[in-house]
């Protein structure tokens, strides 16, 4: 669905404008962020080891290749989901919450454990949907348990600030009736839209490059994300990708990259 | 034979697939026919429609009594005396799903983190029994989420404003009262009230008012794309709301004993 895919390309992205960031991987037992950042080969110790206080959060933390102020924490392959508890998860928040300005948590998909634990201290929410009924159906539960299960809404706190990104979003087939369209999707939601990310051959590429799309600064998904990420930090930009692209355009300016 | 019969015959006679059915759960705190009985009729007379041959579910989660003294062969025969059909449990104690086997009664999962509204009848041994629950064995835990706690009861009728949307899976209940929201009502979410509803927003869930048998009771929504709307049981589902009304303001009323929608 792209979650993991944007993970680390808005953690990347808030680590290319300067800001010091550390992306956590809370799918675990599957793994699938260290392989999107490329970084498989260089995890010693993991979330689960600190959280058991096997390893500190220096040993676990791994420095990007690519970018400078960008962290990640890997999650085990190996354990149980339940290995992640809500005390354990505090305290390596509140750790890295002291050097890095920004903490993005990578949720595993459903409702389950894993996610409960990466939503329950988030201060901002960024909810991925696909532009299609199910997924859109799925979305709207976890706002309603992002509202009513985080530890903001338990502590009568200001609610969790919700984002949406529609990813995989192709114009062609939204015209054909094949997909919702962005109005469609913001209408069910009713949530504020942070960006839109065309389906795009450039994602594909460069999951299976390890390096994440947003460094691609040709591609359309590249552009759409770095669009995304400044108006995480409160920039104004308008949506762009929304529309069926001209043909010849963009094979034009990009050499047909896009 | 014909060739559609042979078809037929070629696949396989049944096949198991797993769906959510509403189901009216039923409270016991502890065991006394007579008051059983007695309840139980001043209840049913409240809503006679809703209760009509209504499948029930007899909740143990908060029976506090002797199990000695609870005997589900005659709480199904006093239940079946009012035309309603007993068809499980929810229990966890070994001793309650023993009971529930020994009189064929399926047992199911309890409801986990419920919290029940306060009742003005707490004397009665039947807590509230017209809230609709959602059985799924699957997904209990979060069949019911309640946005906002009930405001404290304070002389007026216990109103509830809810500005906030009600996402898939959530549930809202206002006891004794009108629910009014101010936000959209997804699909897959549940709204209910004793009293009427009102919906400054797209209506996309089910929505039920007078769930305790107000007749009077009316649903008011901007926008009516609902799965469900009832009245004191009355009820009309998606494909019967689909027409004029559909996705412009509404009203929802009983006339006649009839479920009928009007222009906003």
């Amino acid at each position: 669905m792209g979650k993991t895919t944007t993970s680390a390309s808005i953690a990347t992205g808030l680590a290319k404008r300067g800001h010091k960031t550390v992306v956590i991987d809370f799918d675990v037992g599957l793994r699938n962020l260290d392989l999107i950042m490329n970084c498989e080969r260089r995890v010693v110790y993991d979330f689960v080891n600190v959280i058991n206080g096997e390893a500190t959060l220096n040993q676990a933390l791994i420095k990007d290749k690519h970018t400078d102020k960008l962290h990640i924490l890997p999650a085990s392959q190996t354990r149980d989901k339940e290995a992640l508890t809500r005390e354990g998860v505090e305290k390596v928040l509140n750790e890295l919450s002291e050097s890095f300005e920004y903490i993005v948590c990578d949720s595993p998909a459903g409702i389950e454990h894993g996610a409960l634990m990466a939503l329950y201290y988030a201060d901002e929410a960024i909810v991925v949907t696909n532009p299609e009924v199910s997924s859109v159906r799925d979305s709207d539960r976890i706002l309603g348990i992002l509202q009513s299960k985080s530890r903001r809404a338990e502590m009568g706190m200001d609610p969790v600030r919700e984002h949406l990104l529609l990813t995989r979003y192709n114009p062609e087939r939204v015209i054909k009736g094949e997909m919702l369209s962005v109005q469609d999707v913001e209408e069910i939601l009713a949530v504020p839209l942070l960006g839109v990310i065309p389906e795009s051959q450039a994602v594909l590429t460069a999951s299976n490059q390890g390096i994440p799309v947003i460094h691609d600064d040709l591609s359309d998904a590249g552009q759409a994300y770095q669009d995304a990420v400044a108006r995480l930090l409160g920039e104004e930009r308008e949506h762009r990708f929304l529309d069926v692209q001209k043909k010849g355009f963009f094979s034009r300016v990009f050499g047909g990259k896009a | 034979m014909p060739q559609a019969t042979a078809d037929l015959f070629a696949s396989p006679c049944l096949q198991f697939k797993g769906s959510m059915v509403p189901l009216t759960t039923l409270e016991l705190l502890y065991f006394d026919p007579e008051k059983f009985s007695q309840t139980l009729q001043e209840k049913i007379q409240q809503a006679p429609n809703l209760f009509k041959n209504l499948p029930l579910v007899l909740s143990l989660d908060k029976f506090a009594d002797d199990i000695n003294n609870l005997n589900l062969l005659q709480i199904r025969e006093l239940c079946a005396a009012q035309e309603l059909q007993l068809v499980g449990i929810r229990a966890t104690e070994p001793a309650q799903i023993a009971a529930a086997q020994a009189a064929g009664l399926a047992v199911l999962q309890p409801s986990r983190g419920r919290q029940e509204a306060p009742e003005d009848d707490s004397q009665s041994s039947l807590q509230k029994a017209s809230e609709p629950q959602t059985a799924n064995p699957q997904s209990g835990a979060e069949a019911t989420e309640e946005v906002e706690d009930p405001p404290p009861g304070n002389g007026v009728a216990a109103n509830r404003v809810i500005r906030t949307p009600i996402r898939s899976g959530q549930q809202v209940y206002a006891p004794g009262g009108d629910l009014i929201i101010m936000a959209p009502v997804s699909a897959g979410a549940e709204i209910l009230a004793d009293g009427n509803i009102h919906v400054y927003g797209p209506l996309r869930g089910r929505a039920l008012a007078g769930v305790r048998g107000n007749t009077e009771a009316m649903v008011f929504c901007q926008s009516l794309e609902a799965e469900l709307v009832s009245i004191a049981g009355q009820y009309k589902i998606s494909e019967d709301l689909l027409g004029n009304h559909w996705k412009k303001p509404s009203l929802l009323k009983l006339e006649d004993d009839r479920l009928v929608i009007r222009e906003l």
